[in-house]
C-alpha cells in the first residue's frame, strides 16, 4: 500500500480494544489496522460481533469504561492544521476538542440520538456554539444553512421543530447536519442506514455522497451490508473476530475476493444472476467465534472450507494479494 | 398534522405560556394558589380578629355570621388563624422543597451518572432511607435547635433521599440513551450532558415528586410542632391546627376541617400546576393537547 502518495486523515494501527468482565477479557478488536485518505470513504463490513463498532467507539473514545480499554496500537489523527494527535493518548480536552470539530460521528438511531426536548436548531447551534463560539443567533443561522445543505426543505421553519415532529430520514438527516456543522475531516457513520427504509437509505447515502465531494470529507462508513458498501465505499476492509481479514479496493473485493470469508459473504448476498441460475445461496457453516475464546492460528478456519493444519498454527500476516489488496490467509497466493 | 411552529426562541417562551394559560384546570389552580398565597400574605389585613387572642367566653363556637369558621378550644378565631396558618406552613413547605430539590437533585445525578460515587452516594441514601421520617426529622432538630429555619433544614434533608433515588433511577435510564453518546461524539463536556441533557429530562418526575414533598412537609412540621420539637404550638401554622384539633373531632370538628381544606386546596392545586407544567415543558405532550 503507498500510503506516502496518499494524504492520509486518520490512520489505525494494530490496534487492540479489551473489554474486560468477570468472565475474562474479549479480545472485540485484536490488531486492526487501516488508513483513510482524505475525501475517501473507507467501508468497514463484518458480521455482529466482529468488532467494526468497538473500533468506530475505539476512534470516537466512548467505550464503554471501565470494562472497554484500548491496550495498544495507535489511531492518529491529522487535524485540519496538519497536526498529528494519537487519540489513544490524547487528554480528555483534546478529545473532547476533536470530537464534532475534527472527528463527528453519526449512529444508527435517529429516533432515539436526538434529545427529545431540544429543537433540531438548538441542538446543532449547542454543537457549533462549543467548538466555534460566537453568539446564538449566528450558531443558530448556521443550523439553518446546515438543514438546508442535508436538503431539509423549509429548513428556517424546522430549525424550530422538535425531533419527533421529523420522521426517521429527516432526522438522520439531522444527525449528519449537527455532525457536519463544525466541518469535520473525518465523518464515522455507523450502520446510519440500517434503521430506515430502503428508498430513504438510497437518499441518505446520496446526501453523503453529495456532501463528501463538497467538502473533501473523509468517511469511515461501518456496516454489515454489501449493497450498501458497493454503492458508497471506495475502499473496504472486512472485519472478522475483531481483524481486518481483507482490505481492497471496493472493485476488487467485490470482483475478485481473496479471503475465504469474503468469498463466503458475496456467495450470502442474493444476486439476479444467481436466481436466474436457480442457485441456492451458500451460508456460510458455523458461528463467529465467541471473543472470549477464540480459535488458536486463523480465527476463520474453524468454518473455513479451505481450512488445513496449518492454518491453526499461527495468525495469518495480511499479505499483498495484488497492489492495494491485501488478505490475511496463507491459502491465498500473490497474484 | 404539524403544529403550529413559533417564529423565534422568544415566542417559544410564550408558547409554553400559552399552552399553560389554556388549561382550564391550570389556571384554576393557579387562582387557587395565588387565593392562599395573597390570604397568607395579607393576614393582618384580612383577619377579623387577633388569632393569638383567648377568649374563654367564645371557645367551641360553631361557624357562624361573628366567626366565620368558628372558633377554637381557646375560643381563638379559627378564620384568622387558617390565614396566620398559611404564612408559615406555605413557607415551609415551599423552602423544604427547595432545599430538598438541590440537594436531591445534586445527589441523584451524581449517582446516576457516575459509577464510582454511586457506590459511595446511594449507600448515605438507603442509610437515611432506614430511617422513619419523623424520627429523623426529630433528632436533627433536637440536634440543631427548635427554629423555623432549623424545622425547615431538618426537613429538607430528610426529604431529600426521595428526590435524590428518583432522580438517580430516571438518571441510569437516560444516561445510556443514544443522545448522550451523540452529545458527547459532538465534544459536548460531560458538566454540560449531566446538567443540560440529562436534567431536562427528568423534569417531569422532579416537579411530580416536589408537589408530593411540599404536602409531606407541612404535615411533618405540624408532626414536629406537635411533638414539641418544631415552633411553638400556640403559633399557628394549618399542621398544628389540625393537630390540636384532633381532641376535638367529634364536637367542634371545625377546628380541623378549615386548616384540612386549606392543605389539600394547596397541594391539589399545585399538583395540577405541576401537572400542567410537565406537559408543556415536555414538546411530545404538547400536540396532545
Amino acid at each position: 500500500m503507498s500510503a506516502s502518495s496518499r494524504d492520509i486523515v486518520l490512520s489505525v494501527r494494530d490496534l487492540k480494544t479489551w473489554f474486560h468482565s468477570r468472565d475474562g477479557v474479549a479480545k472485540s478488536v485484536d490488531g486492526v489496522t487501516f488508513d483513510l485518505a482524505r475525501g475517501e470513504t473507507l467501508a468497514i463490513v463484518g458480521e455482529s460481533g466482529s468488532g467494526k463498532s468497538v473500533t468506530s467507539l475505539s476512534i470516537m473514545g466512548l467505550l464503554p469504561k471501565p470494562a472497554g480499554r484500548i491496550e495498544a496500537g495507535s489511531i492518529v489523527l491529522r487535524d485540519r492544521n496538519g497536526a498529528e494527535h494519537d487519540l489513544t493518548r490524547a487528554s480528555a480536552a483534546t478529545l473532547r476538542r476533536i470530537r464534532g470539530a475534527e472527528i463527528a460521528m453519526i449512529f444508527q438511531e435517529p429516533m432515539t440520538s436526538l434529545n427529545p426536548l431540544y429543537t433540531v436548531g438548538d441542538q446543532i447551534a449547542e454543537a457549533v456554539l462549543q467548538h466555534e463560539g460566537g453568539t446564538r443567533a449566528a450558531a443558530l443561522r448556521r443550523a439553518q444553512d446546515m438543514l438546508d445543505r442535508v436538503e431539509i426543505p423549509a429548513a428556517a421553519r424546522r430549525i424550530h421543530e422538535y425531533p419527533h415532529q421529523m420522521s426517521g430520514g429527516m432526522r438522520q438527516r439531522v444527525m449528519i447536519a449537527l455532525a457536519l456543522a463544525c466541518n469535520p475531516s473525518v465523518l464515522i457513520a455507523d450502520e446510519p442506514t440500517t434503521a430506515l427504509d430502503v428508498t430513504v437509505q438510497a437518499q441518505i447515502l446520496d446526501l453523503l455522497r453529495r456532501l463528501q465531494a463538497e467538502s473533501g470529507m473523509s468517511i469511515l462508513f461501518v456496516t454489515h451490508n454489501l449493497g450498501v458498501v458497493a454503492e458508497i465505499a471506495h475502499r473496504v476492509a472486512v472485519m472478522y473476530a475483531g481483524r481486518v481479514v481483507e482490505d481492497a479496493h471496493v472493485h476488487d473485493l467485490f470482483d475478485r475476493p481473496s479471503h475465504p470469508y469474503t468469498r463466503g459473504l458475496l456467495s450470502c448476498v442474493p444476486t439476479a444472476s444467481l436466481l436466474a441460475a436457480r442457485q441456492r445461496l451458500q451460508p456460510i457453516p458455523g458461528n463467529v467465534p465467541s471473543v472470549m475464546a477464540l480459535p488458536p492460528g486463523c480465527t476463520f478456519a474453524p468454518r473455513c472450507p479451505l481450512a488445513a493444519a496449518d492454518c491453526r498454527d499461527a495468525v495469518p500476516e495480511l499479505v499483498a494479494v495484488r497492489p492495494s489488496h491485501r488478505a490475511r490467509c496463507i491459502k491465498v497466493t500473490p497474484q | 398534522m404539524a403544529i403550529p411552529i413559533p417564529a423565534s426562541a422568544g415566542a417559544e417562551r410564550w408558547q409554553v405560556v400559552r399552552l399553560l394559560a389554556a388549561r382550564k384546570t391550570v389556571l384554576a389552580s393557579l387562582f387557587v394558589l395565588a387565593v392562599l398565597v395573597g390570604a397568607a400574605a395579607l393576614a393582618p389585613w384580612l383577619s377579623p380578629y387577633d388569632p393569638f387572642k383567648l377568649s374563654i367566653m367564645n371557645r367551641l363556637q360553631a361557624p357562624g355570621a361573628a366567626h366565620w369558621f368558628g372558633t377554637d378550644d381557646f375560643g381563638r378565631d379559627v378564620f384568622s388563624r387558617v390565614l396566620y396558618g398559611g404564612r408559615l406552613s406555605l413557607t415551609v413547605g415551599f423552602l423544604v422543597v427547595l432545599l430538598s430539590s438541590v440537594l436531591g437533585i445534586a445527589l441523584g445525578l451524581v449517582a446516576g451518572f457516575f459509577r464510582g460515587a454511586d457506590k459511595v452516594v446511594s449507600r448515605i441514601i438507603d442509610a437515611m432511607m432506614a430511617f422513619p421520617d419523623i424520627l429523623l426529622a426529630i433528632s436533627l432538630v433536637a440536634a440543631l435547635g427548635p427554629s423555623l429555619l432549623n424545622v425547615v433544614t431538618a426537613l429538607g434533608i430528610v426529604y431529600t433521599p426521595r428526590l435524590a433515588r428518583i432522580v438517580r433511577a430516571s438518571t441510569l435510564v437516560i444516561r445510556e440513551l443514544p443522545f448522550v453518546e451523540a452529545a458527547r461524539a459532538l465534544g459536548v463536556p460531560t458538566r454540560r450532558i449531566v446538567t443540560v441533557h440529562v436534567l431536562r429530562n427528568l423534569v417531569s418526575p422532579i416537579l411530580v415528586q416536589g408537589t408530593f414533598i411540599f404536602a409531606y412537609a407541612m404535615l411533618a412540621e405540624a408532626g414536629l410542632s406537635f411533638l414539641g420539637v418544631g415552633v411553638s404550638p400556640d403559633v399557628p401554622t394549618w399542621g398544628t391546627m389540625i393537630n390540636a384539633g384532633q381532641q376535638y373531632m367529634g364536637s367542634a370538628d371545625w377546628i380541623m376541617v378549615f386548616p384540612g381544606v386549606a392543605i389539600v386546596l394547596a397541594v391539589l392545586s399545585l399538583q395540577l400546576v405541576g401537572d400542567g407544567l410537565r406537559d408543556v415543558l415536555d414538546p411530545r405532550l404538547r400536540k396532545e393537547l
